[in-house]
């Protein structure tokens, strides 16, 4: 363990913890848009600036370890007078297009300004060459948007271990570019992990605000993982699904079928009303008419043939309540041991 | 799993095989890098395809498919001569190891070589990556068990996990990672021929008497009930005249598609309850509109035996209905009133009835997931299995032969079929192929056909060929892949168009009862 002073106070962090992680363990909020607990530190923003007694300038507290005894203080008139100026040079490049952009209300990079209460910063666009297109056509990318921390192309590589996207050009002209389009897995990482709305998902766009609405926090409905996740509702439409880093075993990441995938739930085609068949066809039927029907049906077949005589197949998609339902159905009502599900197959 | 997820992190081997990670538990795939990339584990991957999880691999074996078990017994075997396994905890937690010993004998590098296509050389650094490091963590999947040698496969992993000290033990395990969000739970919950919900026997009069007192009285056999498969069958010889699906499209799922469908031809009464209107449910007598995981609450069981909340967000549309009321409904009109239908209701019957799960309840849900065993409202739940003892007391080794798959590429089906998921679509695709995000993805079935093979038979990246084996014949779009070994057909089997399972046969594992998907003997020709 090692011990520290920071803001006053006397902490005790394992060896190799940095600065802004013993911060943060205390509650300080050292400001940062380019740090992700998932990532390795970047040190692109130079937000996360503190003073170290005995060291002759601010150093980034996310990328610097702590050491034996040093004294370090996380806010000053002169960190502040800093660190407004190294916003204005990253805002310098980031249209501040708020009121069209899906990200804000829950953007890391509007709260910053909000909180260091910047307004006169003249915006002007990199001189870049357009590149058509993004990694994966899930994602919109904003150049305009773009404040070139990297947090994306990090999480590429060390989540997914892909690498699909990259900063390329050197200041005014540097821009993030699919450089292996075909290994993008659209999983989406990149668009979870950015600090402003420079990567927007592309199916619910302009479809509500992130202050309308509701969360649902649920678990996701593919595979196995059981990843957690929250629903975003509005109007009794998923319009968008979310996730955070602290949540569940998948730790803020999903897949594409995860992230991407919920179109389904508000689908046309979904059934909507029970059908019987006649002649060959279907039929809209009452729910009585459908229930009276098959309990009728499975009655007649149960006292005619046994209940050996029918079975039941529930599903891995319903939930542990439907499942022990059905087979208590099967079991208690029907009578049989006829009851199994798709986990074969 | 016998551990949990993020347990991989402290292994300093893991052994996927059968389980295209990436694609298919890609959460999954993001721990295993983890491990890689900054721990330093190794990863060793076992598997015909050359899927995209073999970037980070240290060795990549390709065994011909269905060769698992001479794989695993000549790594033991390579082990064991050595003298890399684990000697004190095969002396002190197992059973059986003298005649696996003797058994494993005859299973040298040479013969192994022979069965598999692999070389001696391969299966000797397989056997030190694995066998001298630990702990070591085994995934598998349904490349494992979905062969008519599933049970025996699984079983030989469990030998090779034991040999090497690996069960029980933080970052170690045998851990088949699940394709669906909640066939843990399912199992869990008694929708199996043979158990109550936490696998309680039927056989047991214990049992029977401790439903019946909640559940009142009813009429049980102790003879346990049929499998999917074996439902279908007993269809057609009429012993099975009604069958009630709730969320499954057997039509698509289920091997040997013509033969399914003239199953169900058969029956006097099909009733289907679904969210929409799948092959399945388009043969059926009865449609019952039903709810998705969005429209509910409940629980979900994942493959580490976790669970967790499942939350209502939005109405289901229309007149559709919970499928609880729905089995209710059906089940009062049949004379039978259910006490409990709410999910919370269900979870104290649940609780009440299920040693594992007494001590999982939707308050303490709220505070994140339990793994169960959870027998009380204390209890912290198990996230390993096994920990200082097997559940039977001593680990068995069991001295298992290989057998050939059922069946093998011939001068007329020269080809090897596997059937699988690509990573943007969902088993029968009803979820996935709507609205146009994943689609635009993955449009259409595609064929993967190693470049060899192609060139043999004269086919480019995106002609359509026709693929048949005795069962029948589908078109698909060919794409050109490494992946795919020579010899080897892989075709997902999301898409009613050109269903995988139209191809393959119904041959099942005597135990497990799942189906040959990963071998079946086809020809590939050019179509138009």
């Amino acid at each position: 363990m090692v011990t520290l002073k920071i803001d006053g106070s006397d902490l005790s962090v394992p060896a190799g913890t940095t600065i802004m992680e013993a911060a943060r363990s205390a509650g300080i909020d050292v400001p940062s848009l380019c740090y992700h607990k998932r990532l390795s530190p970047i040190g692109s923003c130079n937000m996360c600036i503190v003073t170290v007694e005995g060291r002759p300038g601010p150093v980034t507290s996310c990328n610097t370890p702590v050491e034996e005894g040093l004294v370090v203080v996380t806010e000053s008139e002169a960190l502040d007078v800093q660190r407004v100026a190294n916003l204005k040079k990253i805002l310098k490049h980031h249209a501040l297009d708020c009121p069209v952009c899906d990200k804000a209300g829950e953007c890391d990079l509007q709260n910053m300004v909000y909180r260091f209460g910047i307004t006169d910063v003249p915006f002007e666009p990199r001189t870049q060459k357009r590149v058509e297109g993004y990694a994966t056509s899930l994602i919109r990318y904003w150049p305009e948007r773009c404040i070139m921390c990297r947090r994306c192309v990090t999480a590429c590589r060390e989540v997914k271990g892909i690498g699909a996207i990259d900063i390329l050009g050197e200041n005014e002209e540097s821009r993030l570019i699919p450089v292996a389009a075909d290994k993008c897995k659209s999983c989406g990482e990149c668009m979870f992990v950015c600090p402003t709305g420079a990567l927007t998902e592309n199916l619910s766009r302009y479809k509500g605000r992130p202050w309308l609405g509701d969360r649902v926090k649920t678990t996701c409905a593919y595979c196995g993982c059981g990843c957690q996740l929250e629903l975003d509702v509005l109007e009794n439409m998923v319009i968008g699904v979310h996730t955070k880093t602290d949540d569940g075993v998948n730790r803020g990441s999903l897949c594409v079928k995860g992230r991407f995938g919920y179109e389904f739930i508000g689908d046309d085609k979904r059934l909507k009303t029970p059908l019987i068949k006649e002649n060959g066809t279907f039929r809209e039927a009452t729910w009585d008419e459908a229930l009276d029907f098959t309990a009728k049906r499975l009655s007649a077949i149960k006292n005619e043939f046994g209940p050996d005589s029918i079975a039941g197949l529930s599903s891995a998609r319903c939930t542990n309540e439907e499942n022990y339902l059905f087979q208590k159905f099967i079991r208690a009502v029907v009578g049989t041991n006829n009851v199994d599900h798709c986990a074969r197959l | 799993m016998t551990n949990p997820i993020s347990d991989v992190l402290k292994a300093e081997v893991i052994l996927a095989t059968g389980t295209n990670t990436d694609e298919n538990h890609p959460i999954i795939a993001n721990y295993v890098k983890e491990a890689v990339m900054r721990n330093g584990a190794k990863l060793l991957v076992i598997d015909p395809r050359r899927i995209s999880l073999v970037d980070h691999a240290a060795l990549w074996l390709r065994p011909k498919p269905g060769t698992d078990v001479a794989w695993i017994n000549g790594l033991m075997h390579i082990i064991i001569k050595e003298g890399w396994h684990a000697k004190e905890y095969v002396d002190e937690r197992t059973e059986g190891f003298e005649e696996l010993r003797a058994h494993l004998e005859s299973y040298t590098p040479e013969y192994v070589s022979e069965i598999t296509g692999l070389s001696t050389d391969e299966l000797h650094a397989a056997a030190s990556l694995f066998g001298k490091a630990r702990p070591g963590s085994i995934l598998y999947a349904m490349g494992i068990t979905q062969h008519t040698t599933g049970t025996d496969n699984v079983k030989s992993l469990a030998n090779l996990a034991m040999l090497c000290g690996n069960l029980g033990v933080d970052g170690g395990g045998v851990n088949p990672l699940r394709g669906q969000n909640n066939v843990q739970g399912a199992c869990d919950m008694g929708c199996l021929p043979n158990v109550f919900s936490g696998y309680q026997p039927v056989g047991d009069e214990n049992n029977m008497k401790k439903m019946a007192n909640s559940w009142g009285d009813f009429k049980l056999g102790p003879k346990p009930g049929l499998t999917v498969t074996e439902m279908f069958g007993g269809a057609e010889t009429g012993e099975v005249k009604a069958v009630y699906v709730m969320g499954e499209n057997p039509v698509l799922s289920d091997p040997d598609k013509q033969h399914i469908e003239h199953c169900i031809d058969r029956l006097d009464f099909f009733v289907v309850q679904d969210i929409f209107l799948t092959e399945t449910a388009r043969l059926a007598d009865v449609v019952l509109p039903a709810t998705c995981f969005a429209e509910k609450d409940g629980t979900f069981t994942n493959t580490e035996r976790l669970v967790q909340r499942v939350r209502k967000a939005v109405d289901p549309p229309g007149e559709a209905k919970e499928d609880t009321w729905i089995i209710s409904e059906i089940s009062k009109r049949m004379g039978y009133v259910m006490p409990a239908v709410t999910g919370e209701e269900l979870i104290h019957e649940i609780n009440l009835l299920t040693p594992s799960y007494a001590g999982i309840t939707y308050e303490r849900l709220e505070e994140g997931g339990l793994v169960w065993p959870c027998p009380d409202r204390n209890h912290p739940g198990t996230p390993v299995l096994h920990r200082g003892k097997f559940a039977r007391g001593k680990g068995q080794f069991f001295s298992i032969p290989f057998k050939p798959p059922f069946e093998s590429a011939d001068s007329e089906y020269p080809f090897t079929l596997s059937t699988g998921r690509v990573l943007e679509h969902y088993h029968t695709g009803t979820m996935t192929r709507c609205g146009t995000g994943l689609n635009r993805l993955y449009p259409e079935v595609l064929a993967e056909i190693n470049p060899v093979d192609a060139e043999r038979v004269g086919i480019s990246e995106g002609d359509y060929v026709r693929i048949t084996s005795k069962r029948g014949r589908v078109r698909a779009k060919v794409h050109i892949s490494e992946r795919s070994q020579p010899g080897m057909i892989f075709l997902p089997f999301h898409f009613h168009e050109a269903s995988a399972n139209v191809l393959t046969h119904s041959e099942v594992d005597p135990i497990s009862k799942i189906p040959e998907y990963k071998v079946s003997a086809v020809k590939v020709e050019k179509a138009a």
